[in-house]
Formats: C-alpha cells, sequence, structure tokens
C-alpha cells in the first residue's frame, strides 16, 4: 500500500516529507527499542514508535525505513523533524496507541518484517 | 554573452543519422495501382503514406492525404501515378537527424525517404517523426543504462584501480561520550561514504548496525573514543576503541539483554543490552578487548569477497 493509504488507515497527520505519500510501503514495524528496530527491521518498512527523539530518525536512516509513524499522539520536537527532512524520510503522526495503530495496519495487508522471506 | 543550454535532446539530434532510427522494411506501392486500392493498402498496414516504387526506383510518394483529396475532388479512379507527390523531400542514411527533423518542420510532411546519396531513386528506408521519436528514446535508454554501469564500475574497480601490494582506506571518526544530541552522527557519515565507494547495500547496513550500536556504546559508556573503519579490497575492519572505563564482565555484556545503561538512556530507546550482540549478529568477525579502567577495544570484521559486489 501506499503512505497515503497508511495516513488514511492511522488517521495520521503528516509531519514532514507530505510530497512522499506516493511511496509504496510492505511491511511495518513496532518498536520503542532502538536496538530492535537495527536487528529486526527490514529496509523499506514503516516504523510505528512511541520514541520522537533524533535517534529515531539516525536509526531509521542506518537500517533505510521508508517513513515513521509515531502513536499516541506524540508530536516529535522541532529537531527531529529538521533531521527527518534533511533525510528525506517522512514523518506521521497518529493519535492511536501501538497496538491499535499496528493492528490495523496489519488487518489491511501490511505484513511484519520476519514474514515473506526476503 | 549569451549562453544557450544545449539539451541532451538537442545533442544527440546533432549526433545521431538517419540511418540509425530509420525503418528500413519499407512498404512500397507501384505506380499502376488505381487509387480506390489504396484505403486498403494504407488500412491493412496501419500506415498513413508509403513510397511508390516504378521496379526499383522511387518516383514518388502517396499519403493519406493524397486519397482524401482525391476523393474530395471527386475524381474518376485512376492509377496512384497520377495523384502522387513527385517533388520529393529526401534525406540521406548519413545525414545528421537534425537535418531531418528541420525538413519535417519545414515541410510539414510526415514521412521522408530515405535514399542512396549517389543515387536518389535507389530507396534504402524511410523516416518518420515517429521513428525519431522512437530513435531518441532508445538512445536515451541506452545511454541511461551505460552511465548506470559506468558508474558501478567506477564504484568496483576502485580496489582494483589501486596499484599496490597492500591497499587500505581508513576512516576515522572521532566520538565525543556523553554527548546524546551527536550520537549516531559519525555512523551516518561512515554509511554514507561506504555508499559512495560502491560498497554493495547489504554490506552497508551491516556495517552501519554495527557501527551504530559501537558509536552509541563510546557516548554512553566512555568519556569518548574513536570509531574506524579500514576498508580493504578482502575484507572490511570496523573498530570501536576507548580509554575507560573498561567493560568488568564481558561474557555477561555480549549476553543479549544485559544492560549496565542508566535510565535516561533507557528513555531514549537504547540501553537495553542489545547493543554488542546486535554488532556481533551483523559482522563475520567479532573480538572484543577490555581492561576495566584501561579501555575497551572492539574489532568487527565483515569479509567483502562477494558481497562488495553485491548490488541487490
Amino acid at each position: 500500500m501506499t503512505l497515503e493509504e497508511v495516513c488514511d488507515i492511522l488517521e495520521a497527520e503528516v509531519v514532514a516529507g507530505g510530497n512522499l505519500c506516493d511511496i509504496e510501503i510492505r511491511t511495518a514495524c513496532g518498536a520503542d527499542l532502538m536496538s530492535d528496530v537495527l536487528a529486526f527491521s527490514k529496509s523499506g518498512a514503516v516504523l510505528l514508535t512511541g520514541l520522537t527523539n533524533v535517534h529515531v530518525i539516525r536509526t531509521c536512516e542506518m537500517v533505510e525505513l521508508a517513513a515513521i509513524c509515531f502513536v499516541r499522539g506524540k508530536r516529535p520536537p522541532e529537531e527531529t523533524v529538521r533531521l527527518a527532512a534533511a533525510d528525506g524520510l517522512p514523518l506521521l503522526m497518529t493519535g492511536l496507541p501501538m497496538f491499535e495503530a499496528c493492528g490495523r495496519l496489519y488487518g489491511r495487508g501490511l505484513r511484519g518484517c520476519s514474514e515473506n522471506g526476503r | 554573452m549569451p549562453s544557450t543550454r544545449i539539451t541532451k535532446t538537442q545533442e544527440m539530434v546533432y549526433e545521431m543519422k538517419v540511418g540509425e532510427v530509420m525503418t528500413r522494411q519499407v512498404i512500397t506501392v507501384r505506380p499502376d495501382v488505381p487509387m480506390s486500392r489504396l484505403r486498403g493498402i494504407l488500412r491493412q498496414n496501419r500506415i498513413s503514406g508509403l513510397p511508390v516504387l516504378d521496379g526499383q526506383r522511387l518516383v514518388g510518394l502517396i499519403s493519406l492525404e493524397d486519397f482524401i483529396k482525391w476523393l474530395a475532388d471527386r475524381a474518376e479512379d485512376g492509377p496512384i501515378r497520377q495523384r502522387m507527390t513527385q517533388h520529393l523531400e529526401k534525406v540521406s542514411e548519413d545525414d545528421p537527424l537534425v537535418l531531418a527533423v528541420g525538413k519535417f518542420d519545414k515541410s510539414g510532411l510526415g514521412r521522408l525517404p530515405v535514399v542512396d546519396r549517389n543515387d536518389p531513386t535507389k530507396l534504402l528506408g524511410i523516416l518518420t517523426k515517429g521513428d525519431v521519436i522512437e530513435g531518441l528514446l532508445k538512445k536515451l535508454e541506452i545511454d541511461y543504462q551505460q552511465e548506470q554501469i559506468r558508474r558501478h564500475r567506477t564504484a568496483h574497480v576502485f580496489f582494483e584501480d589501486v596499484q599496490a601490494d597492500r591497499t587500505a582506506l581508513v576512516l576515522q571518526y572521532d566520538v565525543k561520550g556523553q554527548d546524546f544530541g551527536q550520537a549516531g552522527a559519525s555512523s551516518s557519515r561512515l554509511k554514507q561514504t561506504l555508499h559512495r565507494l560502491g560498497v554493495g547495500p547489504n554490506l552497508v547496513r551491516r556495517v552501519a548496525i554495527a557501527s551504530f550500536e559501537a558509536e552509541m556504546n563510546l557516548v554512553v559508556f566512555t568519556s569518548g573514543g574513536t570509531l574506524r573503519a579500514k576498508i580493504q579490497p578482502e575484507t572490511l575492519l570496523l573498530e570501536a576503541a576507548d580509554s575507560g572505563p573498561g567493560i568488568a564482565d564481558i561474557a555477561c555484556a555480549l549476553e543479549p539483554g544485559y544492560s549496565t545503561a542508566p535510565d535516561w538512556v533507557r528513555e531514549l530507546g537504547f540501553g537495553a543490552g542489545m547493543g554488542l550482540p546486535n554488532i556481533r549478529k551483523s559482522c563475520d568477525r567479532f573480538e572484543i578487548d577490555s581492561a576495566l579502567g584501561k579501555g575497551t577495544r572492539l574489532t568487527a570484521s565483515f569479509f567483502v569477497n562477494e558481497n562488495f559486489h553485491d548490488i541487490s
């Protein structure tokens, strides 16, 4: 699905990188532990997280994630948005809690990072 | 002095020859074929005009326009010879494309016969605007592919081009301790550099993960240190070194989930005891040396061989 569809499903607000909403998203992961993101995520995935500091952006840059969605209505600080914009990484923000956000996306066909081989 | 920017397409129409893009398999018609049969010929071949050949000689061009004119005139049926265009704009095989484009523009014609330079009645092919466009697009695609291959190669022959008995490129980054704001920035720079050197994406990713975790360790636990990537034709060594405080129990530190990180670090999404295990998991060989009060030296080796050329 496209990032725009992800946005619709999560009733999310685009915080940065609105011009990248047509990118294709196939997998997602939910984590607040950046080491887990480093260890288990797949490049091109969208990350759902409750953390909003700049290290989330740096972590995503390392493993080439496609986008980040902050859950439970957490608005990322200015610094985070700025770094994401510089990296060309789209940021979303949803009011849904982590579990529900993940559930909605999974229910609509988005797969996890350990699925689909590759 | 006004500078005119020449586009790639403009450059191409000067460089390319008519012969490169023209259609060689030409459908032709004899001059004695009646006009009433023309519609069928055009429709069958899905064309809007064709050269008229008398034996082997090019004598004219007949098009849909001529046919419509014939209909409008309500003229009697007769041989194509009577209605065809005889004064022809022609081009030669070795003419630059720009000449043909100019002729299309000036005359409004849909097609130009391509003839032998020494014998203007000898038909070699036909050139339509569609041929020109298709030819340009194909050339662009080929150029694009070659450019891709060239870039790819430049990256890959980097080490093959370096003539030495032993080659190593060392990239060193100084990491400040306790400066969480900048943490990760060195790994970011290392990663971009490896990309530019043409290291395969899979290897870059593995090195980036290891380097990021190592950098976090330097920031969180030490008063600073260095991160070094030593790139050799066969291996890539990632080394993180600091001068204290050292790891009390290395075996424990290597256990996933074992952590001595303070809470503030955990709140930032790190310090869950996955750092060293992650580094170990992403590299091919892992070595760590530590002495309390003296410091820690961590070396992660990545075997380049196949991976370096891996572009998947």
